[in-house]
């Protein structure tokens, strides 16, 4: 009897330090607390100069060799229905009736967070968040579990659903193999007629977006969409009206995803580390009086 | 023989003030502009700047403070409100055709003093942006191919004319 108890408080007391030593370290990785490679690239994006034309998803297209799309590029019937993310289309445009009769253009891509989702949430780890800004992925080791669809907080990752032999995960890499490791915009960008996607340094147009707000305070509201969003993102935004009239997520939480389960994950480990030994224990000191050996007195629930 | 020697001699002299007169002006004020910084996907534009002139008789909206216009940006105007006709007034002479290369970012961030003109837009948006811009507001032709008529080159881009889908057709309704 004292021996179970004794050896049942030892797995408790052994159990809460795990847990409160789990809890501590966690606390010393907070999420939220990586601000990014120094010389990491980004875009800022002025929803104020889009006109629609869609050469960025026709550049898009071209750059990344994606299959032929079902309407030519300068077809505008696509603003008809709101558009996101595909195998075929790493890049969309999508067009806003806001309430002041204003019409509005939004370019959705891969934001290529600071601290990624998808990469966070992807068990084989085939996400790479480079020094140059761009989450790229390893096509080859995806398994297809479609984790990070579910974990991206801006719905990008597309699943090449029409593949039946292999499919795979999709999205904007920021043209990282032909064009961002060698320093150069993506190709959206360099062909925008209006400029709408400013390329640089994050840091420096984190600067040049607080700016521009600065310098026409009544064409934008006060919010440079993505410098905090999730941990921020190497895309970022301005708008000239509240960013949920576009589509976005005017609500988007400043903690990294990864905060919502960091905690929780910490307690795996140690839920792997005493629960066997927990559980052997239990089962022996069941097994034992299988054996015959009762320290019972009435032994006769067998 | 005379009267042919004079007439050289008139004809000389007139060409010699009408360059001079243009001279004043800073470089010459050109009637029409050849524009093809997007030449790869779409014809050049002749642009008739002798008609835009007339319409609009004021070169500061859109050479800003470099013809000597008065400038109607108040942030602009804390520098520039007397500043003057400035040696440089055309577009590509301001505006970088290529603003994102490496090169162009380095020289951006390196600028001295890095205050001033820091948010300058590259040569193709400065046309867009100064172009359309007014042609909206103004009713003027808005289309892509109002003003530039697509290359080959450019239908292959945009998957246009005989590079069109070949399957069309239906919009799909599918939810991915």
């Amino acid at each position: 009897m004292i021996e179970r108890r004794d050896f049942l408080k030892g797995c408790l007391a052994c159990g809460v330090t795990a847990a409160s030593i789990g809890v501590a370290s966690n606390d010393a990785l907070a999420a939220g607390s990586f601000e990014g490679y120094p010389d990491a690239m980004g875009v800022l994006v002025d929803l104020t100069r889009c006109v629609g034309c869609r050469s960025c998803e026709a550049a898009c297209n071209n750059e990344q060799k994606l299959p032929e799309p079902d309407l030519r590029f300068d077809d505008t019937s696509v603003f008809e229905e709101k558009r996101r993310t595909t195998d075929k289309a790493y890049t969309v445009v999508n067009k806003y009736q806001v309430a002041n009769k204003e019409t509005l253009f939004r370019k959705i891509q891969c934001n290529h967070c600071t601290e990624p989702a998808c990469l966070s949430s992807c068990f084989v780890n085939a996400y790479t968040k480079t020094k140059e800004g761009a989450v790229i992925y390893k096509a080859s080791v995806c398994v297809g579990c479609r984790n990070c669809m579910i974990a991206c907080p801006f719905n990008i990752p597309a699943y090449s659903y029409s593949s039946p032999l292999k499919p795979l995960v999709k999205k904007c890499i920021f043209c990282y193999d032909t064009r961002l490791k060698e320093g150069r915009p993506p190709a959206c960008v360099e062909i925008c007629p209006q400029q709408v996607m400013t390329f640089g340094r994050r840091a420096d147009l984190v600067k040049l977006g607080h700016d521009r707000i600065q310098a026409n305070p009544a064409k934008y509201v006060d919010k440079l969409y993505g410098e905090k969003a999730v941990g921020g993102t190497s895309w970022m935004y301005l708008s000239s009206v509240d960013f949920g009239q576009v589509g976005m997520d005017a609500h988007i939480q400043n903690e990294p995803i990864i905060a919502n389960v960091k905690d929780f994950l910490g307690f795996v480990p140690m839920v792997l580390a005493i629960w066997p030994a927990l559980f052997t224990g239990i089962h022996l000191l069941a097994t034992k009086n299988k054996d015959g050996h009762h320290d019972h007195e009435g032994g006769d629930h067998q | 023989m005379h009267a042919v020697k004079r007439q050289m001699i008139m004809l000389i002299i007139g060409t010699l003030v009408l360059l001079a007169s243009s001279v004043c002006f800073g470089t010459g004020i050109p009637d029409k502009i050849n524009i093809n910084v997007i030449q790869k996907y779409y014809a050049g534009v002749e642009f008739n700047h002798a008609s835009h002139i007339n319409s609009l008789k004021d070169c500061g909206l859109c050479h800003h403070h470099t013809t000597g216009a008065q400038v109607s940006d108040p942030n602009c105007a804390r520098c520039h409100k007397n500043s003057g006709a400035q040696p440089v007034v055309s577009c590509k002479g301001c505006h970088n055709a290529d603003p994102f290369s490496p090169e162009s970012l380095k020289e951006q961030r390196d600028q001295q003093p890095p205050v001033y003109h820091r948010d300058k837009p590259g040569l193709k948006a400065a046309y867009h942006m100064s172009c359309l811009g007014c042609h909206q507001k103004m009713g003027g032709p808005t289309g892509c191919e109002d003003c530039h008529k697509r290359n080959e080159k450019g239908d292959e881009l945009f998957r246009a004319g005989k590079f069109a889908p070949k399957t069309p057709a239906k919009p799909k309704k599918s939810h991915h």
